[in-house]
């Protein structure tokens, strides 16, 4: 299974606006190619993103087979209270991998 | 010899101008295809532009992997947002490329990723702010390699 990593700071200010990056390791078969037989290869893609702070959504994004393999994300957030980022990534398969970070905000 | 010059650029200027038809016959297709993606999310309202910068390489040497990033100016208020940004690209086989949500809580709308890239072409962003304004930038990136497979 793919292990998503994300980097989020550990600490930050209320009201700071932070910045989140996440990288998770997937081919993202995008369905255009063909294998050595002339067959196209089936589309297999992570096709959702989404963050959620404290159970709200702060971010998310809707994926095509034009990103490319190991989906990269950066984007920001801000954070008024502490908690705990959570990131789901949504295969085209139905599964779900997600990921939790903590921070702690003074 | 006078004539013989005229004959060889003659032909030459029509190589090229077959050149350039036959592209546009091939580019046409999916342009259109990306203008159509724009009408659906942007719908009938007018597209302006300054607020948001699309950031893209001028020259991609691996079109498997070419770092994008979006940044649209707003106060990123409940008031006053920007819910989502779509971007395009013109010469790929489907011009989808990813659509962000942005939320108050962003604080800042800003994203990065990487994206494919079939051949050089024009990569567009598309924002849509909470008022229903609409706004677009354009790149264009050249490609040494292609990143569709195939």
């Amino acid at each position: 299974m793919s292990k998503p990593r994300v980097k989020v700071p550990k600490k930050a200010a209320a009201g700071d606006v932070i910045t989140l990056k996440t990288l998770i390791s997937h081919t993202m078969e995008s369905g255009q190619r063909k294998d050595k037989d002339g067959a196209v290869i089936p589309r297999k893609i992570i096709n959702k993103f989404v963050c959620e702070f404290n159970g709200n959504i702060v971010f998310s994004c809707d994926l095509d087979p034009a990103i490319a393999a190991n989906p990269y994300f950066e984007f920001k957030a801000k954070v008024n209270e502490s908690g705990t980022f959570k990131f789901m990534w949504t295969d085209d398969d139905g599964s779900v991998i997600e990921s939790e970070k903590a921070i702690e905000v003074a | 010899m006078n004539s013989d010059r005229r004959k060889i650029l003659g032909a030459a200027v029509a190589t090229a101008v077959a050149g350039l038809f036959g592209n546009m016959g091939v580019a046409q297709a999916s342009v259109e295809d990306t203008e159509a993606a724009i009408k659906a999310f942007a719908g009938d309202a007018e597209i302006g532009s300054g607020s948001l910068t699309l950031k893209a390489p001028e020259i991609a040497e691996n079109g498997n992997s070419v770092p994008i990033s979006v940044l649209v100016d707003s106060p990123m208020t409940d008031d006053a947002y920007v819910e989502s940004v779509v971007i395009l690209a013109e010469g790929n086989p489907n011009p989808a490329v990813a659509t962000f949500h942005f939320s108050p809580a962003s604080g800042e709308a800003l994203a990065s990723t990487r994206m494919r890239l079939a051949k050089t072409q024009n990569v567009i962003a598309v924002a849509k702010m909470s008022d229903g304004s609409i706004y677009s930038d354009k790149r264009n990136v050249k490609v040494t390699i292609g990143g569709c497979g195939g």
